[in-house]
């Protein structure tokens, strides 16, 4: 791997976990309990989709084969996205929703914090946008968490339960692989150990405050990173993909 | 969920520096904090404000329809209250 291709292959990834969890939220539009929060997730999502149309664009220039967002987005197979394995992961009942949210929010947040700091321009300027934004979804989601937690003794045991069946998918955003790796020398990309460290006291920091119990560190699930998806994955691609793939090149 | 409706906020939105927040609408919300925040994902999507106020409706003192009569009507008759017998100088703008 060359930094070129390291370069695409990071940046194409950024765009897959920014489109898995815009659709993923996409599928609950209409479906959430009260109408304020409903807004508030649709935009939620539209922000995540508009970040990824940025990413998958940038790496279509950098593929230089004349593939635009769409080829990325509705013309790969489920083995060619790179999300966290998380992000995929259906979503739930509501306190499961917010806490995969803020899981990887804290985590999204403090990535684009650093890569507005990278040797990519390109890169450093659409975080600088997102960072914004994620700032804001983190804010909105963690209120919601410790809500839930510090709520009735039932929206404790539930959003509890939410934490530790998710938590076994958290180490899979710290785990450095060659990407990483060539991004991080190459791009003064980010520090995954140090941001993980961070990580870490932020949410040691919620869940304390919103009275729940932080799951000590057991085995962890990996390989969407790689491509080996759970199978969460292909049903959500099967209904994004729908259309571009029965009416080709459709446009409206 | 419980069948208990959220409290009702009234929002109001500041749209730019130097002008004053006007009504935008109502939204519900369980605390100020989420009212806030719903403020913010329904009344300023399309770049509508810089700033946000939410007040819980039930704490807002409010004129009686009933009593509108006496509230208003008094101030039909009192045209001298407005300032309408001054010349305007020329080229003056924003009045």
């Amino acid at each position: 791997m060359n930094d070129k291709q390291a370069l695409l292959a990071y940046v194409s990834r950024l765009g897959d976990n920014a489109l898995i969890l815009g659709q993923r939220m996409v599928e609950v539009v209409a479906g959430y309990p009260e109408l304020e929060e409903e807004l508030a997730n649709a935009n939620f999502a539209l922000d995540y989709i508009g970040q990824a149309r940025m990413f998958y664009a940038y790496a279509g220039e950098l593929e230089g084969k004349g593939r635009g967002e769409d080829d990325f987005a509705y013309l790969r197979e489920e083995n060619e996205f790179r999300n966290f394995l998380l992000i995929e992961q259906a979503n739930g009942h509501f306190g499961d929703s917010i806490t995969k949210l803020v899981l990887f929010d804290a985590f999204y947040l403090l990535l684009l914090e650093a890569l507005t700091q990278c040797g990519d321009l390109r890169i450093a300027e659409i975080a600088a946008r997102a960072e914004k934004e994620i700032r804001y979804h983190l804010r909105h989601n963690t209120q919601w968490l410790i809500r839930l937690g510090d709520g009735t003794d039932e929206s404790h045991e539930r959003v509890q339960a939410s934490i530790d069946n998710l938590w076994q998918y958290t180490g899979e955003m710290f785990a450095v692989d060659e990407t990483d790796e060539r991004f991080a020398n190459s791009f003064n990309g980010p520090d995954l150990d140090a941001i993980r460290t961070e990580w870490q006291a932020n949410i040691k920091a919620i869940l304390d405050e919103a009275t729940l119990r932080m799951p000590e560190d057991a085995w962890m699930a990996s390989g969407g990173k790689q491509g080996r998806h759970t199978e969460q994955l292909g049903y959500l691609i099967a209904e994004m993909q729908y259309l571009q793939r029965t009416y080709p090149g459709a446009n409206w | 969920m419980s069948d208990k409706e959220w409290p009702l906020y009234e929002v109001f939105i500041r749209s730019k520096s130097g002008l004053s927040h006007r009504h935008a609408g109502s939204i519900h919300a369980a605390d100020d904090q989420m009212a806030l925040d719903a403020a913010r994902d329904t009344y300023t999507r399309r770049q509508e404000g810089v700033s946000i106020w939410v007040v819980r409706s039930s704490e807002i003192v409010a004129s009686d329809p009933a009593e509108s009569a006496a509230f208003f009507e008094p101030a039909e008759d009192k045209i001298y209250r407005h300032p309408t017998f001054y010349e305007m100088p020329e080229g003056v703008e924003n009045l």
